[in-house]
Formats: C-alpha cells, structure tokens, sequence
C-alpha cells in the first residue's frame, strides 16, 4: 500500500502493473447491480481544490462514494481561503475534523508533497494536480485506457513494453504530460515530446524521452498512442505562439494527420478539449479516439487510487 | 507441524462434499460454484469437475473475490484484490460459495455481500474442506470436508496442489508460525 499518491516519478513497473490490476478489479465491479461497495465505510475523505476543475473533482468524488466514503467537496473559492487562508491553516482544519484521505488541487508544484510531509495533518493525500508539476491519477487513467485498447479483457498483468507514445502541444505547462512520461516508461513504453520550441521544457536531461518539434515527422513514425494536450491559456502570461491559427496547423490533430496515422494508432486527450485548436473536432469524436474512455475508467482507477491510500492501516 | 489430512484423504473428502450438493440441489440447470481465491478457487474447480462427472451435466464454476466486501480492511496490510468471473446470471440460481477453511465467518459474511452485489440468488450455500471451529458470526457450512476442531492460537493451512504442489492440511502452533 501507499501512505500518499504525489507522483509517478519513481513507479517501478511492479507497482504501476499492480494498481492497474486493482482497477481492472474495481471496473469490474461497476458492471454489478449493486455498484457501492462498502470498502471505506467509516472513512472521510475531503476533496480540497483551489483550482477550478470539473470532470477531476466529479470524478474523485464519485470513487469516493461508489467505495462507501463520506465526502466533503471543499472548493477554495468563497472559502475562508480566498479570506486570506493558508494552506497550513486549511489541512490543521480538516485534520481536526477527522479528514481521513485528502485529494487536493493546487495551482502550485509541489503543493501536494508539502501537505503530506508537513505533519500538519496525519490524512493520506492524493495529488489531483499540482501546478505545472504532476497529476498522477490521470496518468494512471491514460495507462489503464492504453492497455486495455491494447489487451482488452486479458489486460491483468501486463505492462506497456514496447509502446510507442507521442505526447504533443503544451509540454511545458504540463502535469499530464510529466506524469504520463514516468508512469509510460516504468511500463516500458517510450515517450517522444512534440510541441514548438516555446512550449516544451528548457531542460529535459534526465528525463526517459526523445523531443522534437515537427509533428509530421512524429506522425510519419507511426506511434501507437498520440496525446494531445490542452492549450493552457490560462497559465501563460506571455505569447507563446504567435497565433491559435498558427499552433492549430503546426500542432493541432487535424484529420489529414489522424488519417497518416497506422490505423490502430490512438488518439486521447486528457480534457477539457480545444476542438479545433489542439484537436479537430472530428478526430475527437472518431473511433480511435479514447477521450471518452479516459473519463469513464477515471473513475475505477480514482477508487483503486483511493483504496490503496486509504483502506488498510496508515503509518 | 504435523499433517492432519494426507492428499488421499483430501481428495476422498472432495470427493464425499461433490455427492452431497448434488444430493442436496439434484437440479443441476441453476448450480454454480463460486470458489473464493487462492484455495476456495481451486477447490471449486475440483468439486465443478467432480459433480459434472456425477451429474452427467456441466456444472459452472466461477471466482468471487470478497476483498472489497471485508469488513476487518482497517488496521491490516492493504489486501490485493483477485478478479472475480461469475459465469452465469446469479438471479434464481443455487449458489455454492466455496472456501478452503471456515474460521471466524467473516470472508463468507463479505462473500454474501458480494454474491448479493452482484445478484438475487433463490439460495446460498457454503462448503469448505475445514471447518476449524471459533465462529465470530452465525455462519454454518452446509457442506464439510472434515471438522478440525483447533486452539485459535493454531495455524491450520490447506495445501492444493495446483498452488502448492501437493495436497495436504496442516496445523502448526501459533509460535512456530
């Protein structure tokens, strides 16, 4: 079991193998009359988000419920956090009132590793994305929905060898893409960033990956997965691009590009799409598209996430 | 250690418990036999293979893992999870839930849940190749391969060839353990 979910960072491939097994066994149980399970029973767990995110905290709390856990949705707007609040305050305050497991969004790296390492609370914390740095949970839901594309009902057990990945657009901005990157290649898949110059990372050494910036030539190499990231306005302050129409035929999926692809070749993208900045609105809604089963086994792997932290005994 | 039943023994006990379900439910159209991992598993194959060759009809076999279903999770190492493959629709059907050793009653109360999760049997059943005694719960087997009746401070283990590489049940003292 884990105390925390922070990062894939450091996964090794036993582990990666071994949580997606679990959901594959909590999928399975979404298929039941009953879907509840009563595994937490007796459990709070507090899903803290000082960012805005939908389809994230919907799905956390989903898990959270399907697994019998008592919820509180704590978003930071018109909370005592806009009042001023530090993170500091707000974890005291959900310790003292019994939080078991704590699922936080923070627009600041490394916000999660400080919650679970400050002693300010004594809950199992699960990263729902922190700044530009990781979402773990994501990663795991991309991983999942890759390998039962790719071994359907006999998935159990394996691992991602020999996959090959194509993650493209807004790396730089990224959690998705960070998180992917480890988690992929402790499965044994490679990873090859795409996106212009202005958006990919200035210092990738040490990193498992090969970067590029010609989107075409990535897509004449036949990978087996394309991920396609959001454009994230919302977190640059400058011009990274010198216009939407400029970054949509340079690095958006449009559908001559999804057509050049090998026709087993997947299409996913974490959402909220940017139909026809990123990826054209036809290649989203195509039958290589995962977008929609990325959100749906988001929730078995969130309720394998949440029992691994949570069930059994803390340190 | 020392061996209470040698694989002869634990084969004519399998043997004896596949007569006596089908003497108890000779309709064999709505049996199934839900093995609960590792041990109860196995031996559900033993005793589906057993009772078709009696019945002359296939009786369908499948895994219930009860793990989500427990209610002693808190305080322990995180238990992994099995899958579980239910066969056939379990509404109207005579299920036989499966387990290697009845103890405190507790994985069979989880294995209720589960069953009932997933759906509305006409009836339930319980067979184990040991019932070891100390109850924590009204649960009573319908079907016993051999009573052994033992200190709780005792580790009784059943041993399956197909995981272990022999048949055999032991008992060990708690210490040596």
């Amino acid at each position: 079991m884990s105390d925390h979910l922070l990062t894939t960072r450091g996964f090794t491939r036993d582990a990666a193998v071994r949580l997606l097994d679990l959901a594959e066994d909590m999928a399975d149980t979404q298929q039941r009359q009953v879907k509840k399970l009563p595994t937490l029973r007796g459990t709070t767990v507090v899903n803290l988000f000082f960012e805005d995110s939908t389809r994230t905290r919907i799905s956390f709390e989903v898990a959270a419920k399907r697994l019998s856990a008592d919820v509180i949705t704590f978003s930071a707007k018109g909370s005592s956090v806009s009042k001023g609040e530090s993170l500091q305050d707000t974890a005291q305050t959900l310790q003292a009132m019994g939080a078991d497991g704590i699922v936080m969004r923070h627009p600041s790296s490394g916000a999660a590793h400080v919650l679970a390492t400050s002693g300010w609370t004594r809950a199992g914390v699960v990263n729902a994305g922190d700044g530009t740095h990781e979402h773990p949970t994501q990663a795991l839901l991309d991983a999942f929905t890759i390998r039962r594309r790719r071994d359907g009902d006999d998935s159990r057990g394996r691992d991602l060898a020999g996959l090959r990945v194509v993650i493209v657009g807004d790396v730089l901005h990224s959690r998705v893409a960070r998180s992917n990157l480890w988690l992929l290649t402790a499965l044994g898949a490679s990873v090859r960033l795409v996106g212009p110059p202005t958006l990919l990372p200035a210092h990738v050494e040490g990193w498992p990956v090969t970067t590029g910036i010609d989107l075409d030539e990535a897509i004449a190499d036949g990978p087996d997965v394309v991920m396609m990231l959001r454009v994230q306005r919302e977190r640059m302050t400058e011009a990274f691009f010198p216009s939407a129409r400029e970054y949509a035929r340079l690095y958006g999926l449009s559908v001559a590009r999804a057509d050049a692809l090998p026709s087993t070749s997947l299409v996913m993208h974490p959402g909220p799409m940017n139909r026809g900045l990123e990826i054209a609105g036809a290649v989203a809604d195509s039958p290589r598209s995962t977008v929609l089963e990325q959100v749906q086994n988001g929730v078995a792997v969130r309720m394998a996430v949440l029992y691994d932290v949570l069930a059994g005994e803390r340190a | 250690m020392r061996t209470l039943l040698q694989a002869d023994d634990v084969r004519r006990a399998i043997t004896r418990m596949a007569h006596e379900l089908l003497e108890h439910d000779p309709d064999v159209d709505r049996l199934v036999l839900l093995g609960i991992p590792t041990r109860g598993a196995v031996l559900a194959r033993r005793l589906g293979e057993q009772m078709t060759r009696i019945a002359g009809r296939p009786v369908p076999v499948g895994v219930l893992d009860v793990t989500l279903y427990r209610d002693d999770l808190a305080g322990q190492p995180t238990r992994a999870t099995r899958r579980t493959d239910v066969p056939v629709d379990l509404d109207g059907a005579v299920v036989v839930l499966v387990d290697d050793v009845l103890y405190s009653g507790r994985t069979v109360r989880a294995a209720l849940d589960a069953v009932t999760a997933i759906g509305r049997p006409a009836v339930v059943r319980l067979a184990v190749l040991v019932d070891r005694g100390h109850r924590q719960l009204p649960v009573r087997p319908d079907s016993v391969g051999r009573n052994l009746p033992s200190a709780k401070t005792e580790r009784v283990r059943v041993l399956l060839a197909e995981v272990d590489g022999e048949d055999a049940v032991t008992i060990e003292d708690g210490d040596a353990a």
